[in-house]
């Protein structure tokens, strides 16, 4: 199932897949980062693959790592069988990660592709500092305006104060 | 005047003289008008300390008023977030005078185990705090041995007229101006 699911998605994409493997039933793709956006509408609308729901979208900072920053988005399609479309028969799920690097720390947006990734991406702009070009509203969705930094990243020190809070009285 | 000391030492008669900021204080510490600002897990504990096994209202601070301006104590119970800074301190402001406020848990005292980007590190970088009560969360004996110290705080206060707090101007506070999203 599995096996066929990366075949397709393969297929799909061809050379825009730079590496790909399956583990415990899941599929997972890595993309260029500068073709992030085409990748994904041809997920979207690939008659065979119709990943219609991005279930998540979430970063990862490996600090040491270059690129540095890894953006996932999970993918899944809510086509049934009955419906005629989907070859697999059951809702298949997929995995998409982009490496990103630290400087320029920037992606561009999938909200033209999945209105739903407005809010995801805001968040990791706000706790990550990832930049998606784009994107109609980029503000930060969870801290507030005046934080400084992003406290997802790794160099981040938790015992970092913010200007507003400052230190105990 | 000695007889008179005497005629009021017997108590044969039918007044007593006292300090008019003793009597108002004695009513104030027997009649505080809580207000929980609960915020997370220490609230289950200020339900225990609330309800009738422990029964705070043998000290007359049983009913809660959910409205900051009936209040006159602030109870901040649970973990204070840079989001909620903004509110708590919108609450206190106000509350009118005169008020005390209880910092109830290790989140309100220093942020408690929360050493992180999110959690303000002790109310008392936002609002003067009368009385911290530390414990994750306190006993509610601790509770109880808190609201008696504040009753002997009340108690001892110089005057009852006297603004206890400072103008809320003159603290240096954070005020996140952005509204939500």
């Amino acid at each position: 199932m599995t096996e066929r699911l990366l075949e397709q998605v393969t297929a799909c994409l061809a050379e825009r897949v730079l590496d790909r493997h399956t583990r415990l039933g899941d599929v997972t793709v890595v993309v260029e980062a500068d073709r992030i956006a085409e990748v994904l509408t041809l997920l979207r609308d690939d008659p065979g693959l119709r990943f219609n729901l991005l279930v998540d979208l979430t970063a990862v900072d490996y600090l040491k790592r270059k690129p540095r920053f890894e953006v996932v988005y999970h993918l899944a399609s809510l086509e049934t069988a009955a419906r005629g479309r989907q070859p697999s028969g059951i809702r298949h799920r997929l995995r998409v990660k982009v490496g990103v690097s630290e400087d320029p720390c920037e992606l561009p947006s999938c909200v033209g592709v999945w209105p739903a990734a407005d809010w995801m991406e805001r968040e990791v702009w706000d706790l990550y500092g990832v930049r998606f070009l784009g994107h109609p509203d980029l503000r930060r969705i969870l801290l507030y305006e005046q934080f400084e930094g992003h406290p997802l990243r790794k160099d981040y020190p938790k015992e970092r104060r913010q200007p507003l809070m400052g230190p105990r009285n | 005047m000695r007889e008179r000391h005497e005629t009021l030492r017997q108590g044969s008669d039918s007044f007593f003289a006292t300090r008019i900021d003793r009597v108002v204080n004695w009513g104030r510490k027997y009649s505080f008008f809580n207000y929980p600002f609960v915020t997370a897990c220490c609230g289950m504990e200020f339900m225990s300390v609330a309800g009738p096994r422990y029964d705070i209202d043998r000290f007359g601070a049983a009913l809660p008023r959910f409205s900051p301006r009936q209040a006159d104590l602030l109870m901040v119970v649970g973990t204070i977030s840079h989001r909620q800074a903004p509110i708590l301190k919108k609450v206190y402001d106000q509350i009118a005078e005169p008020k005390w406020v209880v910092a109830f848990g290790a989140c309100t005292c220093s942020g408690g185990p929360y050493n992180n980007y999110a959690t303000v590190q002790g109310i008392d970088t936002l609002i003067p705090v009368d009385l911290f009560i530390p414990g994750c969360p306190p006993r509610p004996e601790a509770v109880l041995d808190g609201l008696i110290k504040l009753q002997a705080k009340v108690q001892g206060a110089p005057g009852w007229n006297v603004p206890r707090h400072r103008e809320t101007d003159e603290l240096s506070l954070p005020v996140i101006q952005k509204p939500l999203a």
